[in-house]
């Protein structure tokens, strides 16, 4: 699997305002049983989106959300903390998603989101609360200038690690990144 | 030179390739541990490229996720959850035949949780760098090692390269002074530092714990503490090593012997952090304030002493996790009815653990009605257990004494609560339905959860442990 590069991505957000969101609300541990990357978008966030019998949940923030054109997850402080599951952005991207925003993002979950093309935008706390504030607003998210432009277009600036950035924009693989220090590492391994 | 910390140390030690603006650092890994669920998509990867393992001698494979911690029947089947699960476990043995990677498989002696077998078969040294794919490697640092929880792309980067890309984390020292009252545990200790940093506090910073109550742990406490680092965000948690850390090595299966150990701790007497040593950040506790503690809310930062009033909820937060866990405002926590207990999990299912809590249990039952489960870490705790007895102080008063695994922990492999439960384990999370749908987690040390089995209620430990000790 490749990921898909990305640059801008205009969207609507889909608004989670609860704080301390972990990878086990993202993708409930009984779905880790999968030994692919594929089809995780349908346990993504499972148990908020349908009950105890699999039906559709009244009081789900997902209802009316359309994949298609709710690409941007905007979600409360300390999203994604919990467990390093890769699955966790596998089921994000596979359900539509390609930007997470809040004002605080778990740092092995940051770190597998910009392996797989899902970007992670840890923006300031005003401009979070403002997003948090209008679920379905439309949002610019650009990775190359790194802004977020609001619908009253405001706009603020987002960092995101150099390298990851390259990855993303440029299709760098990581993988072969480390394959080409190998002199290195080997050179490494030769050391006393 | 500057005065280095151990972690400063430790860094400069595994770099192959030097940061740069553009770059991450290529840091070397020691040794990589995997199990079944965070694996297979890793070796998915290194068979689209045409890749291989490129140290198997550095790579150490176990099941415990999705393994039953209840015998085979009488045909020799596993009571497996799912055929999902039976299936991840092949797909590992398959994938470690395939690159003739070690795997610790069902039967095997040496098998268990995959933090808990890394320290008891000595793999686990000071100094080492050590990766899994789980958040939980932080365990390892109670040994001076730099050990990490990585993603499952990371996974096949270690695979493949046996090398991460990473950024140096700022640092952060936690001081744990003065002398913890009895009944205080580093579980007590762990849930009392998340609560006073938060479930962020640590975001970005690896951690090393220092002062006179860590040097006074045992290294089990050391782990437990280490274990729970990263529910307070940091994804490094760390302890230098000392003497009771070469006691706790030496001679086991795959420490160093002879000439080559004498060698290695003179090397490993290196490692402490300097006088001297900047840290980004430092916060202080002190642990003879300290109280058996409890969780009650849905994030482990949410814990106070086991005896104090539930509070009332005043965030959006709060109350979302108040709302589920259904605690009385202003009403004692102990006055909670428990459905189950778990004893066991990565952060407390060592033989301490499982003494601690016979002690609390010995000559007493398990509350009708409640399911108390005792999963030790691993097959030599296990059998270190029997040899002592334990499982018999336990079976005697009505718990039940399963194979080792990660079991209720993360729950799945189909040892779960019903909805509405109200458990007490010893596990590191108290996310919501984490340990079954609808199942409402207090996490707590092994003395509290084996009171709590006792009484039935959520329970204080010291007057058990007190008991005991004026006999
Ligand atoms: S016991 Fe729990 S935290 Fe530890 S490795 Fe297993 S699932 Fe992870």
């Amino acid at each position: 699997m490749s990921i898909e590069p990305i640059r801008k991505v205009t969207s609507r957000t889909v608004v989670l305002p609860q704080e301390n969101i972990d990878t086990d609300q993202i993708v409930p541990a009984r779905f880790l049983t999968t030994t692919t990357r594929e089809g995780l978008g349908r346990a993504a966030f499972y148990d908020w989106r349908y009950d105890e019998n699999g039906q559709p949940r009244n009081s789900s923030l997902f209802n009316g959300v359309n994949p298609q054109t709710h690409r941007i997850l905007v979600a409360g402080q300390n999203f994604g903390c919990g467990s390093s599951r890769e699955h966790a952005p596998w089921a994000l991207l596979d359900f539509g998603f390609r930007v997470v925003i809040s004002s605080d993002i778990a740092d092995i979950f940051k770190s597998n989101a910009l392996k797989n093309g899902l970007l992670p935008v840890t923006i300031d706390a005003a401009t979070h609360l403002r997003l948090l504030a209008a679920p379905g607003a439309e949002v610019t998210v650009d990775l190359e200038a790194e802004t977020v432009t609001l619908a009253d277009g405001a706009r603020v600036s987002f960092k995101v690690e150099p390298f990851a950035r390259r990855c993303l924009l440029d299709g760098v693989d990581p993988l072969g990144h480390l394959l080409n220090e190998m002199p290195a590492i080997e050179a490494y391994e030769a050391r006393p | 030179m500057k005065p280095q910390s151990l972690f400063d140390k430790l860094w400069a030690r595994h770099v192959v390739v030097d940061e740069t603006a553009d770059a991450p650092a290529v840091l070397y890994i020691d040794l990589h541990l995997i199990h079944e669920v965070t694996s297979p998509q890793a070796f998915t990867v290194l068979a689209e490229r045409g890749l291989n393992v490129r140290r198997p001698d550095r790579t150490l494979a176990t099941l415990d996720h999705s393994t039953p911690t209840l015998p085979a029947d009488a045909s020799g089947r596993l009571p497996y959850a799912t055929k999902d699960a039976e299936e991840q476990v092949a797909t590992l043995i398959r994938n470690c035949e395939r690159h003739g990677v070690r795997l610790l498989g069902l039967g095997d002696p040496m098998r268990g949780i995959v933090h808990v077998i890394g320290p008891e078969l000595g793999l686990t040294q000071p100094g080492k760098t050590i990766v899994c794919g789980d958040s939980h490697t932080s365990t390892h640092g109670a040994f001076g090692a730099l050990a990490f929880g990585i993603g499952t792309t990371e996974v096949g980067h270690v695979l493949a390269t046996q090398c991460v890309l990473q950024r140096k984390p700022k640092s952060m020292r936690i001081i744990f002074d003065g002398d913890p009252p009895k009944g205080v545990s580093a579980k007590d200790m762990a849930l009392a530092m998340i609560a006073e940093i938060g479930a962020d506090g640590g975001q970005g910073h690896a951690v090393e714990f220092a002062g006179p109550a860590i040097r006074a742990l045992s290294m089990e406490g050391r782990m437990t503490l280490c274990n729970m680092s990263i529910e307070a965000g940091a994804r490094f948690g760390m302890i230098a090593p000392d003497e009771k850390t070469f006691a706790f090595l030496e001679g086991r299966r795959y420490a160093p012997q002879g000439e080559d150990w004498r060698r290695a701790v003179d090397d490993w007497r290196q490692l402490a952090t300097e006088d001297g040593a900047k840290f980004d950040r430092e916060v202080r506790i002190d642990a003879a304030r300290l109280s058996p503690m409890i969780t009650f809310g849905v994030s482990p930062d949410a814990a106070a002493p086991v005896d104090a009033i539930a509070p009332a909820p005043v965030s959006d937060h709060e109350k979302l996790a108040a709302d589920y866990m259904k605690f009385n405002a202003g009403r004692p926590f102990t006055e909670a009815r428990v459905d189950r207990v778990f004893i066991g999990s990565c952060t407390n299912s060592r033989l301490e653990d499982l003494r601690i809590a016979a002690e609390v249990m010995r000559g007493r039952k398990v509350k009708a009605g409640v399911v108390a489960l005792i999963v030790p870490g691993s097959e030599q705790v296990k059998r270190d257990a029997e040899a002592e007895n334990l499982h018999r102080v336990f079976l005697d008063a009505g718990a039940e004494w399963r194979e080792p695994g990660c079991s209720m922990c993360i729950a799945m492999n189909g040892d779960e609560g019903r909805p509405g439960d109200l458990v007490v384990s010893t596990s590191n999370r108290n996310f919501i339905g984490r340990q079954g749908k609808g199942v409402r987690t207090v996490l707590a040390s092994p003395a509290t959860a084996a009171a709590s089995a006792i009484e039935g209620r959520i329970a204080d430990p010291r007057p058990y442990l007190e008991a005991r000790h004026v006999d």
